[in-house]
């Protein structure tokens, strides 16, 4: 167990680093300059600018000052938001895209995983086929289409909900509904064809066979097993829902991180978007070690290996 | 089951906030404005922000001179100044600061304080980012200050001085321009126009090659060059920006550098010792000898004097970079010219002058001010606080406004208009404002160099077109670069007319338009920007024959190509800083950082500072509105339409007038409860 756990670790620095290098190379790449502005920047002044950023360097340089300053526990300023250390803008606005990411994985279990379990249940009839149609239309219609569709009939009507923004307790709702279309679709999906498998196996027979009622065979015996598959995409869909949606949060109004991420990128503001990429990677690592845990937990044959 | 959780939980949120009321609702009752703001502001700093929604936080925390007529343009009323008086030519002008007039910690306000801001928006320092330093050029001696120019400062203002600086000016103190020695070491010799050339040839005759090794060396040692080296290498850094060696060296050769024939040899000696001197002494800031037209008579008596006659000065007072800032927070927090690591701006520590203090500022989220107890005139100021949101998607915002969560939006998306009109009746608002949507042309890549081939495609463009179906925001075909108000009279050069613009581009040699080189036009990835560029697209190939292909480039990138001029055609706007033509104008002067085009017009740049020297508005007007027929004569911008502002206004709000600036002053805003 600990050897996992550690080898997973060893991983995770792996792909926390190869990710922060690709980036890192990736966005200086990118055509467009950080300093540009709707009133002109002079020669003198793009030149200080770069050397107060540490920009004027060689890129070797810059990567390994890079690093350098990470070991420090340093993100490095913001290029766009000048003034404003990257650290602060994510420590700003990652509990918000927690809490909204958090509820909306909730909903979308507790939408996604009996919608499967139902359709598995009911193979080829209407129910398994109407489950599969929401399903797929939950991952097919995406968050701008979702999201005004809810302003307008929910919000609109029902004058205790807000269009959007971020002030009441309430603001949360519309947001995360529409964010747990897409996760709620991929667990039915997922949940589904764990069932089907597992209902299929001879100990599920064997248990009908002895007369076992059909809800008993499910909780006790099935259910675990068939959602392994689940769990596995439970742990990357976490750490992506946890760092923001850029279309649901200007839809919504919500102070996330997914705006920094795409702002990020076309404001040219490399250490933001490293900033960002380093902290996502960090997380999907933790993330995927919890769902490999969980896995463990779940299944016997893991467990003795 | 399903139905049953999801109302369970629907249900466990309305009830921890079970508020029926709407958000306008309850700011009404509390008095607070709630604006939509359309994106997170660059920072607060008054000295290091251009755009127009960062203006519209800090017009509401600070306060300059002179303050906005809430309903009238081209008024001032009493801000920090009581009063003023101007000498007659408008070149001297005394404000007489409120006693009353505090910052938000409870310090007074005076005129120290302005004299330090002006000091630090043109700190000559190139580590300052100061975007907007050239407001402050109308000072005198400001922009030699700003840009340093350590010879005009040291010998004009040095009281025993053997020479009149008018004299000594023609000296090559600035570097000459055409001389560019980057782009030789580049081997862009062959780009470089003839006019540009001349000066290398000229120095070439007078003997010895050019070895551009050697004269871009670092560093570069003088007694190696041969005379034509030299002269082409001190020429083109020029006095100013000249080593202290270089210097030295110059003590011994002076005829290597231009002077003119009226500065005899023993001034230059003395020119150059003051400059040797000057390195000496460690280069130091020269804000004592500059001069800078700002003075503080006393604590309440601010002296300006002015680099030319400005009628309209009060005008330029309202504009954020002559507001003042508070020095001391800003020196408790870093040096006047620490940029961006000071953290002044941030709240907490900030402190105003306006009617307004920050109250909270979160990131993409809120900021809200409060009303500045402090505050001079605080009886007027009604509202007791501002929201700003900062809504970056408009058909949220006016999904937002439908649901009562806004005063005033940003903005109205043009697909919404007429939906608006119906839906909102008297609260949609369309009003003119000073900007101008045009076309930049690249005058320097062919077709583009005849300016019979611009003109066509100028006249080609249906300007009514666009703003009927595609914009349908009220918006006006522009006939000119500067929009028409106050008592400028513009020349109206350009009009759609496909008839004259085909003729046109007849004359310009182009035999067929099949043999037109490619023609990119560049705009922004906006999909609004797609449209517009489209039907430019279309109208070319309809009026013209010539297809012109579309690229899209995201926002900084589109900048970028824009400042490099790699272009041919280009989608821009401006916005008026103040009510004056030459906030249109002065961006088509030669070096002008705005300018991008590759044109200049000495003719045109003579007929702007003839303005600057003229006290009489209506003769200055008529000069201004030659330079623009020169401008439009020559076409390298083709102007598309003129702005107006598109938003929705909730009937309770009160005291908000159609500005052309559409700056309203927000202490006179109140909110009538209906």
């Amino acid at each position: 167990m600990l050897r996992i756990i550690l080898s997973r670790l060893f991983q995770t620095v792996i792909v926390v680093f190869l990710l922060v290098t690709f980036t890192f190379f990736a966005v200086r790449a990118i055509p467009g300059n950080p300093f540009a502005a709707e009133k002109a920047t002079s020669p003198e002044e793009q030149a200080a600018l770069e050397a107060y950023y540490g920009l004027d360097k060689p890129l070797p340089i810059q990567y390994l000052n890079y690093w350098k300053n990470i070991s420090k526990g340093d993100f490095g300023d913001s290029l766009a938001m000048k003034g404003r250390k990257v650290s602060t803008l994510i420590s700003e606005a990652f509990p918000v895209s927690l809490k909204l990411g958090l509820l909306s994985l909730l909903l979308g279990m507790i939408i996604g995983m009996p919608l499967g379990i139902i359709a598995a249940l009911f193979h080829n009839r209407w129910q398994d086929y109407s489950a599969m149609v929401i399903a797929m239309a939950g991952i097919c219609i995406v968050a701008f289409v979702l999201g005004p569709i809810f302003q307008l009939s929910i919000a609109k009507p029902l004058s205790l909900l807000n269009v959007a923004g971020w002030q009441r307790s309430s603001d949360i709702l519309l947001p995360s509904i529409t964010l747990c279309f897409g996760v709620a679709a991929y667990l039915a999906r997922l949940t589904r064809g764990g069932m089907l498998d597992v209902l299929s196996q001879d100990y599920i027979r064997t248990a009908r066979a002895k007369g076992v009622p059909t809800l008993q065979i499910i909780s006790r015996h099935a259910l675990r097993p068939a959602l392994m598959p689940a769990v596995t995409f439970l742990g990357p869909a976490f750490a992506a829902i946890i760092t923001g949606s850029f279309v649901v949060e200007t839809i919504f109004l919500v102070p996330g991180m997914g705006q920094h991420f795409v702002l990020g990128i076309t404001s040219k503001d490399y250490n933001l978007v490293l900033g960002l990429v380093l902290f996502y990677g960090i997380l999907m690592g933790i993330a995927n070690l919890l769902s490999d845990i969980a896995l463990i937990f779940m299944d016997p044959k893991l467990r003795n290996s | 089951m399903l139905r049953t959780t999801f109302y369970l939980i629907l249900a466990s949120f309305l009830l921890v906030s079970c508020e029926t009321r709407s958000d306008v609702e309850i700011a009404n009752e509390e008095n607070i404005l709630i604006v939509g703001n359309s994106n997170e502001p660059k920072g607060l700093d008054p000295h290091l922000v251009s755009g127009v929604l960062e203006s519209n936080i800090i017009r509401a925390l600070f306060e300059g001179l002179c303050v906005e007529d809430p309903a009238k343009d081209s008024s001032s009323l009493p801000g920090v100044a009581m009063r003023w008086e101007s000498s007659e030519d408008f070149t001297q002008w005394t404000f007489f600061l409120n006693p009353k007039a505090k910052w938000s910690d409870g310090v007074p306000v005076t005129a120290h304080d302005f004299v330090f801001s002006y000091r630090r928006l043109l700190s000559p320092d190139p580590n300052w980012p100061a975007k907007y330093t050239e407001m402050l050029y109308f000072l005198e001696n400001g922009e030699a200050y700003h840009r340093n120019r350590v010879g005009e400062i040291l010998c004009k203002n040095k009281p025993d001085f053997p020479l009149a600086w008018d004299l000594l000016k023609g000296a090559n103190f600035n570097g000459d321009k055409k001389l560019k020695l980057e782009s030789f070491a580049e081997q862009e010799f062959t780009k470089m126009e003839e006019k540009d050339l001349a000066k290398f040839k000229a120095y070439l005759s007078e003997g010895g090659a050019l070895d551009f090794k050697k004269l871009t060396a670092d560093p570069v040692d003088p007694s190696q060059l041969s005379d034509a080296e030299k002269r082409v290498f001190f020429n083109s850094i020029g006095l100013d920006k000249l080593e202290k060696e270089h210097l030295i060296f110059l003590k011994k050769q002076p005829e290597m550098i231009e002077w003119t024939e009226a500065v005899p040899p023993e001034v230059r000696q003395e020119v150059l010792d003051l400059l040797i001197a000057h390195h000496e002494a460690g280069k130091p800031n020269l804000w004592d000898q500059a001069r800078v037209g700002v003075t503080a008579a006393d604590d309440f008596t601010l002296k300006l004097k002015l680099r030319g006659p400005v009628p309209f000065l009060t005008e330029i007072t309202k504009h954020y970079t002559w507001y003042p800032v508070p020095r001391h927070v800003i020196l408790a927090h870093g040096e006047i010219n620490t940029a961006f690591s000071s953290p002044w701006t941030r709240p907490g520590n900030i402190v105003s002058n306006g009617p307004f203090q920050l109250k909270t500022w979160r990131t993409n989220h809120l900021i809200e001010v409060e009303k500045n107890p402090h505050y001079w005139d605080r009886e007027t100021v009604s509202l007791s606080g501002i929201r700003y949101l900062p809504i970056k998607n408009s058909y949220t915002e006016t999904r937002m406004f439908g649901d009562d969560q806004l005063h005033i939006t940003y903005t109205v998306p043009s697909e919404l208009i007429p939906m608006a009109r119906e839906k909102y009746p008297g609260q949609l608002r369309q009003e003119n404002y000073v900007g101008v949507r045009f076309l930049r042309v690249n005058t320097r890549s062919t077709p583009f160099d005849h300016p019979q081939v611009r003109r066509a495609f100028a006249l080609a463009i249906d300007q009514k077109a666009i703003c009927e179906k595609i914009l349908q925001g009220g918006q006006k075909p522009a006939s000119g670069i500067v929009p028409p108000f106050g008592d400028y009279q513009p020349p109206e050069l350009i009009h759609f007319d496909p008839a004259r613009a085909k003729t046109l581009l007849a004359e310009s040699g182009y035999e067929s338009t099949s043999s037109f080189p490619d023609i990119e036009l560049l705009t922004t990835n906006s999909d609004s920007g797609l449209r517009e560029a489209e039907a430019l697209q279309a109208m070319w190939q309809e009026h013209l024959g010539i297809k012109v292909r579309i690229t899209q480039r995201e926002w900084t990138t589109y900048l970028q190509k824009q400042a490099e001029k790699d272009y041919d055609l280009c989608v821009g706007g401006w916005i008026g800083d103040y009510l004056d033509p030459t906030t249109f104008l002065e961006m088509w002067v030669n070096d002008g950082g705005n300018n991008n085009t590759g044109w200049s017009s000495e003719e045109f740049e003579a007929l702007l500072s003839k303005a600057e020297n003229t006290a009489d508005v209506p003769t200055r007007m008529e000069i201004l509105s030659q330079a623009e027929r020169r401008l439009l004569d020559d076409t390298p911008v083709l102007p598309i339409y003129w702005y107006t502002t598109n938003y929705l206004i909730r009937p309770e709000v009160k005291n908000w007038t159609p500005l052309l600036l559409n700056n309203h002053p927000f202490k006179f805003v109140k909110i009538e409860k209906p």
